[in-house]
């Protein structure tokens, strides 16, 4: 049998476990919440830590999605591309072709391409069905996950194009390419069926290269195979690398933050195990005494103490793996939504790690005093009943002693300095608890700032569209009403490789209204309170490669103000705000002046701001209407006077720009971004779990403390020390404690905010505003430096009952 | 037996009546019932076998334990009823304790730990300063005043003990085999201490195994055999 199952030593270390239920319950409870703190902290860095990269590897993905002209290429000749040096494996042809979708409710839909593929699986890009299943006959589509949400579900429907002879296609499956090779699958044969009418569905071909680390890798490699195929027939292509920056761009945000939460987690996860399983086996020296009195050797002591600690640390660890699971799974789905990776789990190596680390910490902690229990001396053991006086902290009586505070308190507020080593780990767990309250309040507030700082435009209670955008703009195609001004993919997704061939812009503009008819409709409008307008367009910039997205405004901005991080708002003309990246990108700043150029006309602008926009990549300029003479409104955004329903005042500038062309729609009230819900909800939870260790540390100080002195609390109350007064007692000997812990913590936690934040900015390519970096207040700081007091009182309240109730003879007699 | 006190009082300090305590509410009282008085300025000793009740019965007059049965006046005030916190009250008022193992706190100094039971009352730190000088210098212990209690002897440490026991002037001194842990010169010392308290007019119960000490302090002594009073000196002075 085992080393102690059975046997006197055996019986010694079952009834040591079961002896003191209080700190079996501490032992057991602070493992299992500062383990499953350090799974879910551990699981979810893990999970952003290169999600992409993961998905990508799962799915095989494909280095190079390229877009071949069928008329110039044939199948045979893009199947031997295979056989190219730098190929490693490759996929299709698959018929490829790009659709404007309209919705069940005749709205336009985002524009799709549409990939003809028998199968989700094969040798690159294996496909994973989120949900339903694949197409198997013509009318069925498997779209992106992303696209799902409220609007499309499994069994919606919608057209190919607003043609009369549409196809009708029922939704049957969502599914996820990490390579982003399709926003749409189709049956191979409803591929070509959905392809303009004279104009052959292009082929598809996914690519593994030997060699693809660089993008000067894939474009030798690109190279290759345009130069295997009939000059011309490679349409357009789309590397891995830029889709990976891309989806990389939000998930990087969230890493210094987790790993922020994950520190703390560990770093107190090791003081309390160390402090509770030490302090256990400190309190046991009478009892060790004993057992050496009658024939123990001291290796069995430490063996017998070392088990009393692993026993129920043991089961605290085991629990804490399966609570940490559990807590993780539903964050990591979120996480999973977040950032449109494949299906993730707790990675099985932090299932590992993380008890046998614990273990680790816990066996230490243990030996440690252990092994200075094998050392007592049985005589000495005995005698002291106790943890023997070393005589420490006599100063700190004698100083708090002068203190005009009642004595019970003063001689509470000395107790800590008897136990040095105690009470710093206490202190330390008070700090790192005061600190992650305070980090958390801040995180959360901030997250809280960014969500309110993002898409103003969202902030007008409603949305009059004039149309006529070219670009996919607000009142482009790409929208539909009611959901005006809300990005229908996940931020930073770049457009598949089939879009290319589609250039933005090309779609087929709605009819629009008369700008003006519509500015003078509003203005009619009873309960109109403040209006702008807005158009959105590409624009050239000197010094910036590719289109950039501009965005002019009309009128009265107002609540359509973006937040500047630096400089100021334009006010006129010639004036323009951009985001972090443009300066960035274009090797300017505030107070330089660009050359824009939109359609034909050019004009020089000057910087006067940096605003607070991460859309588009970072790379959207935004500037005065009357910049440009070409520029007109596509859209209003009207805010309506105090108690003017949003919705009737909609309705009835519908019916009347109607006529015009134009349509009205009131705002949804905005939904809080997936990102912004995952942080806040892994905050509150990692703050609450932290918090509870802390206060378990604290509890577990206490009852030691209390243990040990309840001999001297009899004697005191033997000479009239009320229940109160005993209680003030206990609680004093934690609250200097409680108030350095909050000293130290709030300025600590402030700092690490302060740290945490601009790198997540950073992280996803954005400074940020004064909005969201200084969250904090005075009143606020203040009551969360009383956090360490709370953490420390919350954890001393048991026992300072428990010594108020202890009748003073039973005290008295205890040893 | 030499009876220090020669009046007798007639004040009753403690009155106990029909006074029992059970542990084990199926087994045999730890103590009782039993009726004793204590008058003002006698000094009771309490002998007995170990498991006689001895330390049952120091322990319902300082009220640090409750009856099964009966009421316990101590001081003109009936204590079995009272709350804990009424208790403490009681106790400070009027109660003083020496324990056999001194039970002094070893981080506060000799000054602070007899200062202590003042304090919890509210007194003001000057008086009770000046209260425990007072003690220090009449128990011979002032050179020790900031020194801690594991520097002192046995008897040292039991006459910080005893002032501690009398800084509130308590109607009752009550001593748990204070010589029991002190070699014989230390315990003659504390025997003299309490003999002079006595003459100074103290009330003093004093639990002991020690017969020349109950002989030497007591105006008055009581065996307990099985938790009852199988004698007491007092109705055997009447007889």
């Amino acid at each position: 049998m085992s080393r102690w199952g059975t046997g006197a030593l055996g019986r010694v270390v079952r009834s040591g476990v079961g002896r003191r239920r209080v700190q079996l319950v501490v032992i057991v409870v602070s493992t299992m919440m500062a383990v499953a703190s350090a799974v879910v902290a551990g699981s979810l860095m893990v999970a952003v830590n290169a999600p992409f990269d993961r998905a990508f590897a799962q799915q095989n993905g494909a280095h190079l999605t390229a877009q071949f002209d069928p008329r110039k290429t044939s199948a045979a000749q893009l199947a031997a591309t295979e056989q190219l040096d730098e190929v490693t494996a490759s996929a299709g042809p698959y018929p490829t072709t790009t659709v404007e979708p309209i919705g069940e409710g005749g709205g336009h839909l985002p524009s799709l391409t549409v990939v003809g593929r028998a199968e989700p699986g094969g040798t690159v890009d294996k496909l994973e069905l989120k949900s339903g299943r694949w197409a198997q006959k013509p009318g069925e589509i498997v779209l992106s996950s992303s696209f799902k949400g409220p609007m499309l579900t499994l069994g919606s429907t919608l057209k190919s194009s607003d043609a009369k002879d549409a196809v009708t296609l029922t939704v049957v499956g969502f599914a996820l390419s990490a390579s982003e090779t399709a926003d749409a699958w189709v049956t191979p044969a409803q591929a070509g069926t959905l392809a303009p009418k004279g104009q052959p569905a292009t082929q598809q071909m996914l690519y593994r290269f030997e060699q693809a680390d660089t993008s000067g890798q894939i474009t030798a490699a690109r190279k290759q195979i345009a130069a295997a195929v009939p000059s011309g027939a490679l349409l357009g292509s789309q590397s891995y690398l830029d889709t990976k920056q891309a989806a990389e761009q939000g998930a990087a945000a969230t890493v210094p933050f987790l790993m922020a939460f994950g520190v703390l987690g560990i770093v107190m996860s090791v003081i309390i195990v160390g402090s509770v399983v030490s302090g256990a086996v400190g309190t046991g020296l009478r009892r060790i005494g004993i057992l050496k009195a009658i024939g123990f050797t001291p290796r069995e002591v430490v063996r017998a103490y070392v088990a009393q600690a692993l026993i129920p640390a043991g089961a605290g660890i085991a629990l804490g793996v399966v609570l940490g699971n559990v807590l993780a799974v539903p964050l990591l789905a979120n996480t999973e939504q977040a950032y449109g990776t494949v299906s993730l789990t707790v990675a099985w190596w932090v299932n590992l790690v993380v008890p046998a680390a614990a273990l680790l910490v816990v066996g230490v902690a243990a030996l440690v005093p252990a092994l200075r229990a094998g050392r007592l001396r049985t005589v000495e053991a005995i005698a002291v009943g106790r943890a023997p006086r070393t005589g420490r902290g006599q100063w700190a009586h004698r100083a708090a002693g002068r203190l005009p505070l009642p004595r019970a308190v003063t001689y509470g507020l000395a107790s800590p300095f008897a136990h040095p080593v105690r009470t710093f780990a206490l202190l330390l767990a008070v700090v790192f608890g005061t600190v992650t309250a305070t980090f958390a309040v801040g995180l959360t507030q901030s997250l809280n700032a960014v969500g309110s700082a993002a898409d103003p435009e969202e902030r007008a209670a409603v949305t009059a569209i004039a149309g006529g955008g070219r670009g996919g703009g607000p009142a482009g195609p790409g929208r539909e009403p009611g959901t005006v001004g809300r990005e229908q993919k996940p931020a930073g997704r770049e457009q598949p490789a089939g879009r290319e061939q589609q250039p933005a812009g090309q779609a087929p503009a709605p009819a629009s209204a008369d700008p003006a008819k519509v500015a003078a409709a509003i203005e009619a409008q009873s309960g109109t309170a403040s209006y702008y307008g807005l158009y959105e367009e590409e624009v050239r910039v000197t010094g910036a490669s590719g289109a950039v997205r501009a965005t002019f405004y009309q009128g009265d901005t107002g609540s359509g103000s973006y937040e500047m991080i630096s400089g100021r708002w334009f006010e006129g003309p010639g004036e323009a705000v951009v985001p972090t990246r443009f300066f960035e990108r274009t090797g300017t700043s505030i107070g330089d002046t660009v050359r824009v150029t939109l359609g034909k006309d050019t004009q020089t602008l000057r910087i006067v701001g940096e605003v607070f926009d991460t859309s588009d990549d970072g790379m959207h300029l935004r500037a005065d209407m009357a910049t440009f003479a070409a520029a007109k409104p596509q859209m209003f955004q009207i805010d309506v006077e105090s108690g003017v329903d949003a919705v009737e005042y909609a309705e009835q500038l519908a019916a009347k720009i109607a006529p015009l062309g134009g349509h009205a729609v009131a705002q949804e009230p905005a939904e809080a971004e997936a990102m912004i819900i995952l942080l806040d909800a892994m905050a509150v939870l990692l703050t609450l779990m932290l918090v509870s260790v802390a206060s378990l540390g604290v509890l577990n100080s206490v009852v030691l403390d209390t243990r040990e002195r309840v001999h001297d609390l009899g004697v005191c109350k033997a000479l009239g020390m009320s229940p109160r007064q005993t209680v003030s007692l206990v609680l004093a000997s934690v609250a200097g404690i409680g108030v350095i812990g909050g000293l130290v913590g709030v300025p600590a936690g402030f700092a690490l905010h302060g740290y945490v934040l601009p790198v997540m900015g950073d992280s996803a390519g954005t400074n940020l505003p004064p909005s969201v970096l200084e969250v904090y207040d005075a009143v606020q700081l203040s009551l969360l430096g009383l956090a360490g007091i709370a953490i420390a009182m919350l954890g001393a309240m048991l026992p300072a009952g428990w010594a108020a109730r202890t009748r003073t003879a039973t005290a008295l007699r205890t040893e | 037996m030499t009876h220090v006190a020669e009046t007798t009082p007639m004040t009753p300090v403690i009155q106990l009546s029909g006074v029992a305590k059970r542990y084990d509410s199926a087994g045999a009282p730890a103590l009782g019932p039993i009726d004793l008085g204590v008058a003002k300025g006698e000094a009771l000793a309490v002998t007995g076998p170990s498991g006689s009740g001895k330390s049952t019965l120091l322990n319902l007059v300082a009220g640090l334990d409750k009856p099964t049965e009966g009421a316990v006046t101590v001081a003109g005030e009936r204590i079995d009823r009272q709350s804990e916190h009424a208790l403490a009250r009681f106790r400070r008022a009027h109660i003083g304790m020496v324990f056999q193992f001194f039970n002094l706190l070893d981080d506060l100094t000799v000054a602070d730990n007899i200062q202590l039971p003042a304090q919890l009352t509210g007194t003001a730190r000057r008086t009770a300063a000046d209260r425990a000088g007072e003690l220090m210098e009449l128990l011979g212990i002032a050179r020790h005043a900031r020194a801690y209690p594991g520097r002192l002897s046995g008897g040292e440490r039991q006459r910080v003990a005893v002032a501690r026991a009398l800084v509130n002037r308590p109607a009752l001194l009550l001593a748990d085999e204070p010589t029991g842990a002190l070699d014989t010169a230390s315990g003659q010392d504390v025997r003299e201490l309490l003999v002079d308290l006595h003459r100074g007019g103290q009330t003093i119960v004093l639990v002991t195994h020690d017969l020349a000490l109950a002989e030497a302090c007591a105006s008055r002594t009581i065996h307990l055999v099985d938790g009852h009073v199988a004698l007491d000196s007092a109705a055997q002075a009447v007889r």
